[in-house]
């Protein structure tokens, strides 16, 4: 019942281009149903290609990370050695926990099997043995839903041994987070896995290298897991020919915000943000006016509206001076303050933070209470260039990237809505509010 | 420590799982959490037996996740999410209708101990927000009347 309440939440546009999300909404979670729907039919065709043969289809399809940072996926595989003293392993990121991103939820929930052939796919690819999915805590229902497909898996013998009479063996585990969103970076995640708490590793070596329990490991987006199937099925080439150059396939948009029709959607690799918002999404909700968009999850950059005229793929949002990040496209509407969106933005950095570098931990820590101070009329003047001054100095100075989302979009926000932070000075209350108290920190 | 036996299998099995026997740790904590309510001096005591660990060590783990506690919460668990999404679709109001509904603050248990009320970080429900989660449960596209419902209905079940 829980599922058929959930499939009510599925939309629908014409624009679409359903690739990974061609069997949402289908029962799918069924294992039999999966197989009419062209299941299991990519795994053994990819023992037929060989591994070097996987390799350079997922080179031609041109998939990109769909974690975030749209590094070419099959360039990562082919940095796993070929010849290894210590075990391989593939690993699945499902920690997803970037706000505005609520996608790879979609595909353990209609698709499981997609991912587990995934998973298949790039341990042929690099010779891995076995591969884990992680989910985070939250995600306890779709954690069912892939231990019983796995398990499913298991009885009519896709996995385990011998596995389509290849004679590779190729075990699949499913392993639950429990809280965390440090641990979607892909080293704190292998730190987690192996019980400890998800504090990132030192690059080099990277994770290909030198990854979980020492071994070389793959670890990618469950969303580019799931893309990996239909490439094989479909072809590299027509993967890429989905998007735009060096952007192949579809991306599966998550939009939120005052929307009139929020929703995930899967569109191609380049699609018009503007037309996202207004065409696809519905515009804003009546009475809303648009005041800015975070294009790729709350770590990124924001566009005013006059720069959303962009085609979402990585180069071009780059271009534009965001990211495509996580997917989480989250449109801002005239109502919002921007300095409690900041505010809002840093205390979930400031408490997400793992504390391992300092300029992370402290930083976001200060700049959370000059904001609360700032909002709440207690500002001067000198706090705008102190936040910039601030974020500016946590960038590039982390082992792993969380300082850097925190600093990033703060500095966005300043430089393209300073007047705003400006009407919140000399005691004055916000202006989006009714009534706020000055608060003392 | 005895373990319930859906425990000690789920741990027989996962223990098969990895190369170390620490990797069950995080996904095992939070089972046993589930069935105890928070983890105890003498789980964390027991855990840390069967992983080979110090209990300090398992105490560094379980301070770290978020979804981790020493000390139990109300029956039924309201997190409620006030991440950007949900925020720019009223999260704010809404959890301070839950706050005023159930008389309590943020982190607080009713005195019945029936109900825990947490705001909480991002749950992945940004396209139908605002939402929280109720124990393991999603609720997607809150109103306060869809909250007054739940909370409602929780209580009515529990006087049966």
């Amino acid at each position: 019942m829980q599922n058929e309440q959930r499939m009510a939440y599925l939309v629908s546009h014409p624009d679409e281009v359903k690739v990974v999300s061609k069997r949402f909404g289908l029962g799918a979670t069924s294992l039999d149903r999966y197989l009419e729907l062209d299941g299991y039919k990519a795994v053994p065709k990819a023992i037929q290609m060989g591994a070097d043969a996987i390799i350079n289809e997922v080179k031609a399809s041109n998939l990109r990370g769909r974690g975030g940072a749209g590094f070419p996926t099959g360039m990562k595989w082919s940095f796993v050695p070929k010849q290894s003293p210590k075990p391989k392993y593939v690993l699945c990121n499902g920690d997803e926990s970037e706000p505005g991103t609520c996608k790879d939820r979609l595909i353990f929930e209609h698709d499981p099997h997609a991912v587990i052939e995934g998973v298949m796919i790039a341990a042929l690819a690099v010779g891995s043995k076995a591969g884990y999915i992680y989910l985070r805590g939250e995600y306890r229902y779709l954690l069912e839903i892939m231990e019983r497909a796995v398990a499913d898996a298991y009885a009519r013998g896709f996995i385990g041994k011998n596995i389509f009479g290849s004679g590779v063996d190729l075990d699949i585990f499913t392993h639950s987070g429990a809280g965390a969103y440090e641990v979607g970076e892909e080293s704190a995640l292998m730190e987690s896995l192996e019980g400890k708490r998800g504090v990132p590793r030192i690059r080099p070596p990277f994770p290909a290298v030198v990854g979980l329990w020492g071994g070389p490991t793959v670890i990618n987006n469950a969303e580019t897991l799931a893309s990996v199937p239909h490439i094989i099925l479909g072809g590299g080439e027509w993967f890429a020919g989905l998007g735009t150059p060096r952007n192949g396939g579809t991306r599966l948009f998550c939009m939120s915000g005052e929307l009139e029709r929020p929703g995930v959607y899967e569109l191609p690799m380049g699609y018009n943000l503007k037309k996202m918002i207004y065409d696809v999404s519905g515009g804003m909700v009546k009475g809303k006016t648009l005041k800015g968009v975070v294009p790729g999850g709350s770590s990124v950059q924001i566009l005013t509206p006059d720069e959303i005229d962009v085609a979402m793929d990585f180069d071009s949002v780059l271009k534009a001076g965001s990211m495509l990040g996580s997917g989480g496209v989250i449109v801002l509407d005239n109502t919002m303050c921007i300095v409690k969106f900041a505010l809002r933005v840093t205390q979930f950095y400031q408490h997400e933070s793992c504390g391992w570098c300092i300029p992370c931990r402290e930083g976001t820590d200060w700049m959370k209470k000059t904001l609360v101070r700032f909002h709440s009329g207690g500002g001067v003047a000198k706090d705008i260039d102190n936040l910039k001054y601030l974020a500016e100095n946590m960038l590039g100075r982390t082992f792993c990237p969380l300082g850097d989302a925190a600093a990033m979009p703060i500095v966005s926000y300043i430089q393209k809505y300073r007047q705003e932070f400006e009407d919140h000075l000399n005691g004055k209350p916000c202006p989006f509010e009714k009534a706020a108290e000055p608060v003392a920190v | 420590m005895k373990f319930s036996d859906q425990l000690e299998q789920r741990f027989a099995t996962m223990v098969t799982h990895y190369p170390t026997k620490r990797s069950v740790l995080v996904p095992m904590l939070l089972y046993i959490q589930d069935e105890l309510g928070a983890m105890t001096d003498e789980a964390i005591h027991e855990i840390a037996e069967r992983t080979e660990l110090s209990d300090l060590e398992v105490r560094n783990v379980v301070s770290y996740y978020s979804m981790l506690r020493t000390r139990p919460v109300g029956k039924y668990n309201l997190q409620v999410c006030t991440n950007v999404s949900c925020l720019l679709r009223g999260a704010d109001d809404l959890f301070e209708h839950c706050k005023k509904k159930l008389g309590v603050g943020n982190k607080q248990t009713t005195s019945d101990g029936m109900f825990h009320l947490e705001e909480v970080e991002c749950i992945g429900a940004c396209s139908w927000a605002p939402a929280l989660m109720m124990n393991y449960e999603f609720h997607e596209n809150l109103t306060p009347a869809k909250i007054d419902e739940l909370i409602d209905g929780l209580k009515k079940k529990e006087q049966q």
